[in-house]
């Protein structure tokens, strides 16, 4: 079985008992197999359930129907192993970068119970991976000193630091500008290959998806189902000039054609 | 002079003008000083009745203090729970909003009847006028946290009291001192009115009695008397405010531009 197993997945968004045309289907017979170490993108138009799967598999919402494995195990609360980071940083305004980074520490276990006397430790590991990320120097900042682009990274930062078996991030991207974007699929690439663990994006940018991602999925909306599954078999490490190669855009223009497929139904 | 040291001046200046102001009147009207003394007279006042003026003094600091304490904790509570709870914020606001649209001094008869003259009734109405703006301040902050922060706690499987210990409680911070900073002074007018009612001692009693006998000079030394414990509360306050809220305050200066990439 795998790493992170979807099956036959519906979620239902509005009250159980309330008027069939109230309620909306946001994830229609989902099947998902995700391999450990998988890198793994979920595109398609907005509205379309992309985001709703990743709380289905961190435990946030319940499936109606189906089933949610992680690990052999069925999922029935929020995970633990899981790092999570959002469109918006989500940094807390009172904290500087460093304890911004740290936060996940003081709430997860086994570190919880720890975290005090692992302080000097764990500021180590928070300048690691700050520094992996760009931002060595940057812990005392407060979030507000930093720009959008720096914020995200601290934010990926925050999400690794209690070393997830599982990152889920939720187009952590879509709000960069073009420039900073890109800088930032080469940092999460990095990230990954340094970490080796489980990441599934979720974005409505192909090229993002493509370029990052060992396995694409595309979805489409009302209801929201997985239409198409794309492997990359781009070599890695991919940069910048990957992405004008034909493999590249052929791909890309695949996807955006299924994207298409999926509006006229 | 540059524009900090102005800054830093200004409340002394505003002060000086205003005494001055004051002393004209007195002056070019050739008020009594049973009508209204002079700064000089006031301040000759206070020297004179020193004494008294500090025992008194001390009195209403404490009755006030412990009010405000109260108020704080409860508040504090109170403003947690109704901000927390969406169920308890529709049942409870109104309520409070009710009991605080009560004239305070109109209580203070029924406090005496409850519990006699004296500092009883000084506290419990520093209490009712502060307890107020702390609730309003803490609940407000507490409904309003953003979604998202709550998201990523939900998402690291923080529990509720984690959600109130790492997220609400300094997010409600600027909020909380800002209720504070109101709080302390409506404590002093609540515990000064009460003793001008129903007081055995305190400032507010010595108001009374000097006005009975005609002593205006001390009136005016004890509102000042007051008035120097309610900046000088503020002002503590407000020091504890900028160290621990400072990062709701971006007018740092030199930091505050924001680094690109």
């Amino acid at each position: 079985m795998a790493f992170i197993q979807l099956t036959d997945v519906d979620l239902v968004y509005g009250a159980p008992n309330s008027q069939k045309s109230a309620q909306t289907l946001a994830v229609s017979s989902a099947n998902l197999s995700i391999e450990h170490g998988e890198f793994l993108a979920i595109v398609g138009p907005s509205g379309c359930g992309k985001s709703t799967l990743l709380k289905l598999i961190a435990g946030l919402v319940r499936p109606n129907r189906g089933s949610v494995t992680v690990d052999g195990k069925e999922v029935t609360q929020p995970l633990k192993t899981v790092g999570m980071a959002f469109q918006n940083a989500t940094l807390l305004p009172w904290r500087n970068v460093r304890d911004n980074v740290l936060l996940p520490l003081e709430i997860v276990e086994p570190y919880r119970g720890r975290h005090k006397v692992d302080r000097e430790k764990n500021r180590e590991h928070a300048e690691v991976l700050l520094d992996k990320v760009g931002l060595r120097g940057f812990g005392d900042r407060m979030p507000w000193q930093l720009s959008g682009g720096m914020q995200q990274r601290a934010q990926l930062c925050r999400a690794l630091i209690h070393e997830p078996s599982i990152l889920l991030l939720d187009e952590p991207f879509a709000a960069l500008d073009t420039f900073t974007r890109e800088d930032l699929w080469s940092v999460l690439q990095d990230l990954w290959s340094f970490r080796k663990c489980t990441i599934i994006l979720v974005t409505h940018e192909l090229r993002e998806a493509v370029y990052l991602a060992q396995t694409v999925h595309v979805m489409c909306s009302r209801p929201g189902r997985i239409l198409k599954t794309s492997a990359v078999d781009i070599p890695r490490p991919r940069t910048l000039e990957s992405t004008f190669e034909p493999a590249f855009v052929g791909l890309v223009h695949d996807l955006r054609h299924h994207i298409s497929l999926g509006k006229k139904h | 002079m540059n524009s900090k040291s102005l800054e830093k001046i200004a409340p002394w200046l505003a002060t000086a003008v205003l005494i001055i102001l004051w002393w004209l009147c007195v002056r070019l009207f050739d008020i009594k000083s049973y009508v209204l003394p002079s700064p000089l007279e006031t301040v000759q006042a206070i020297y004179k009745f020193r004494y008294p003026l500090l025992v008194h003094g001390v009195s209403t600091l404490i009755s006030t203090l412990i009010g405000f304490l109260a108020a704080v904790i409860f508040g504090m509570i109170i403003g947690i729970l109704v901000g927390s709870s969406r169920l308890l914020y529709s049942a409870i606001y109104p309520l409070l909003v009710g009991f605080n649209s009560v004239p305070k001094a109109a209580l203070v008869p029924i406090f005496v009847i409850w519990f006699g003259a004296g500092t009883v009734p000084a506290v419990l109405t520093a209490f009712m006028l502060s307890f107020f703006p702390i609730v309003a301040n803490v609940a407000i902050a507490f409904a309003t946290i953003e979604p998202e922060l709550l998201e990523v706690m939900r998402s690291l499987g923080a529990s509720r009291r984690d959600m109130t210990f790492k997220i609400g409680v300094p997010r409600a911070l600027p909020y909380f001192f800002a209720s504070l900073k109101i709080s302390i002074t409506l404590a002093f007018v609540g515990s000064v009115i009460a003793e001008i009612v129903a007081g055995n001692d305190g400032i507010g009693n010595v108001m009374l009695v000097a006005a009975s006998n005609f002593n205006v000079p001390l009136v005016f030394a004890a509102l000042v008397v007051v008035g120097l414990m309610g900046v000088g509360m503020y002002a503590i306050f407000d020091f504890f405010d900028r160290r621990m809220t400072n990062w709701a305050v971006r007018d740092g200066g030199g930091l505050q531009q924001s680094i690109g990439g």
